[in-house]
């Protein structure tokens, strides 16, 4: 099949990554920076991993293709997480500015939220899509209303440093924790891969997955805790950057000559590692940090969703 | 032999089967009809284990569905719905393939494509296999599942208004070859269908279903007759002979 794109795509991968890690590199400083950039090297890479791996199988649970995960609220639940424990705690407390503490933290709840949120949404409203995805969005609002409320009567100290993790950056994450994350990812990603091998028979809908001797309501439960546990991972670690995915994803798709899950989410993958690494790059070495990385991607994105539309309603 | 044993389906306070229990005939083709809501999608849903039923067992050679590995009775027992919109893009040997799966689970060995090529020619796709699904014709898409189903390779096979928006050439081919899997390969298979005369010209066995209960089962013969029939459909029948078949009149 697409082997040739496949190959190109990694060949311009890894052309891109040697840009970023050696770009403008000065010589002397070498000791310094080098680690440095190859660690973010490394959260890039996971980062478009996990974002690849949950869109695709979203959409797959789904049966949808202009789904993604922060539509229904995962982001609002970060960024909601966030500001209730610096309102609470205050900024200064263990809690909210020790990292790897607060990533833990982060985790556990949105993998628990996530999950309690989700599996009988879908469970019950897999049909229904208008209730199902009007359920998600009524609940980001909320989610969403709740953080500007206090966001609003928050000390504005406290307010900057929930603005600075509001947005994707892999400027300011915390590096001990890379390590974690990917053995997180890994984990998850083994223990779960039974179930991504089954999304093709899941995508051909309901009852013909079950014909096909798929456990459909335990796929699904598991799917969704999966879905959970990386989205988790990644937005603790570099702040919401899940509206990439409908980026991703349906490029992904409308280059594909295939059907399969598998194929989709490896070039999904490498171009959403491309992405971010051109991003990275010019806003790294050109633009100083003056825009994080979150707010093109959410600027390009939503771009994106709307081209989606449009292409959607000229076809009715 | 598939055996209901006094299955029972409500939703909230509105029963859709009450304590119904019947027997389908081994190799044998068995039509399920019956007017709308009679509950007969949720009868074959039942059977195939695509809802859970309220009370009550099925039994497919002694054993109950509701025990057995979901990937186990794949292999047994298949079921093609009626709902098959689908976004992926799939040619009609892909979909074919997807048959194979409860076997092989996705990584096709020789045996496999053995199996899926006879069933592309068994319902005479070979022309159409590298066309996508979406581009096909209603009927052609009709044909395709059941090539699917084919490829699964079960013995018993349940479809779920196989007819519904195929045009009449179409719907008696359809038919034909539906009959030949049991008459050739010795198949199980029931079908859910609206028209009465394509249920008594080409089923062993009739099952017809009304409000929730079993208001008949035997042959078509024993079926076509005009009390029994406006007992089933409320509305006055006339009996006519067609090639030694009867079929009724209601227009």
């Amino acid at each position: 099949m697409s082997n040739k794109l496949k190959w190109s795509l990694i060949l311009i991968v890894i052309v891109l990554a040697l840009l970023y890690v050696f770009l403008e590199m000065n010589r002397n400083a070498f000791s310094y920076m080098f680690p440095r950039r190859l660690i973010r090297l490394f959260a890039i890479i996971l980062v478009a991993f996990v974002v690849a791996t949950s869109t695709a199988s979203f959409q797959a649970l789904t049966n949808h293709h202009i789904l993604t995960p922060s539509m229904l609220g995962y982001d609002s639940i970060y960024l909601l997480m966030q500001t209730v424990l610096i309102f609470v705690l205050g900024s200064t407390h263990p809690l909210s500015s020790s990292s790897s503490l607060l990533f833990f933290v982060t985790l556990i709840i949105m993998v628990g939220l996530s999950t309690i949120l989700f599996v009988p949404l879908l469970r019950y409203l897999r049909h229904d899509l208008f209730t199902f995805l009007l359920i998600g969005i009524v609940l980001a609002t909320l989610f969403r209303s709740v953080t500007s409320f206090l966001q609003m009567i928050i000390d504005p100290n406290e307010f900057s440093i929930i603005q600075d993790r509001s947005f994707a950056s892999f400027n300011n994450m915390n590096v001990s924790l890379i390590y974690i994350a990917y053995a997180i990812v890994i984990v998850t990603t083994i223990v779960f891969q039974h179930r991504i091998k089954e999304l093709d028979c899941i995508a051909l809908g309901k009852s013909q997955a079950i014909n096909l001797g798929i456990d459909y309501n335990k796929a699904t439960t598991e799917m969704i805790v999966m879905i959970g546990i990386l989205i988790s991972v990644s937005t603790a670690l570099v702040g919401p950057i899940m509206f990439l995915g409908l980026l991703v994803v349906n490029i992904a798709r409308s280059i594909l000559a295939t059907y399969k899950h598998s194929a989709l989410i490896l070039i999904s993958f490498l171009i959403g590692a491309g992405i971010i690494l051109i991003g990275q790059t010019l806003l790294e070495r050109y633009f100083n940090n003056m825009i994080p990385l979150g707010v093109v991607i959410n600027a390009f994105g939503g771009l994106y969703l709307l081209y989606l539309l449009v292409k959607e309603f000229k076809r009715i | 032999m598939i055996e209901v044993k006094n299955i029972s389906k409500s939703y909230q306070t509105t029963n859709i089967l009450n304590n119904l229990s019947l027997i389908i005939p081994q190799q044998r083709l068995t039509t399920i009809i019956g007017p709308n809501g009679a509950g007969k999608s949720t009868l074959i849903g039942m059977i195939s284990r695509i809802i859970p039923p309220t009370s009550g067992d099925v039994l497919i050679n002694g054993v109950s569905i509701f025990k057995q590995k979901s990937n186990e009775l794949a292999k047994k027992l298949s079921i093609l719905k009626q709902d098959n919109h689908i976004l992926l893009k799939l040619t009609v040997e892909e979909l074919v393939s997807f048959g194979r799966y409860p076997h092989s689970f996705g990584k096709l060995t020789p045996i496999d494509h053995v199996k899926i090529k006879e069933a592309i020619t068994y319902m005479d796709l070979e022309s159409l296999q590298h066309q996508l699904i979406h581009t096909l014709s209603g009927g052609e898409r009709q044909r395709a599942y059941i090539a699917m189903i084919l490829a699964q390779d079960t013995d018993y096979i349940i479809l779920d208004e196989p007819l519904n928006s195929v045009d009449i050439k179409h719907a008696k081919e359809l038919m034909t070859r539906i009959r030949r899997l049991v008459d050739e390969l010795g198949k199980t298979v029931v079908v859910v269908l609206h028209d009465i005369n394509f249920a008594s010209s080409y089923s062993d066995y009739i099952i017809a279903l009304k409000r929730g209960d079993v208001v008949f089962s035997g042959t078509p013969d024993d079926l076509m007759h005009q009390h029994i029939l406006t007992q089933i459909y409320d509305i006055p029948f006339t009996i006519a002979k067609n090639n030694n078949k009867k079929i009724g009149i209601y227009y």
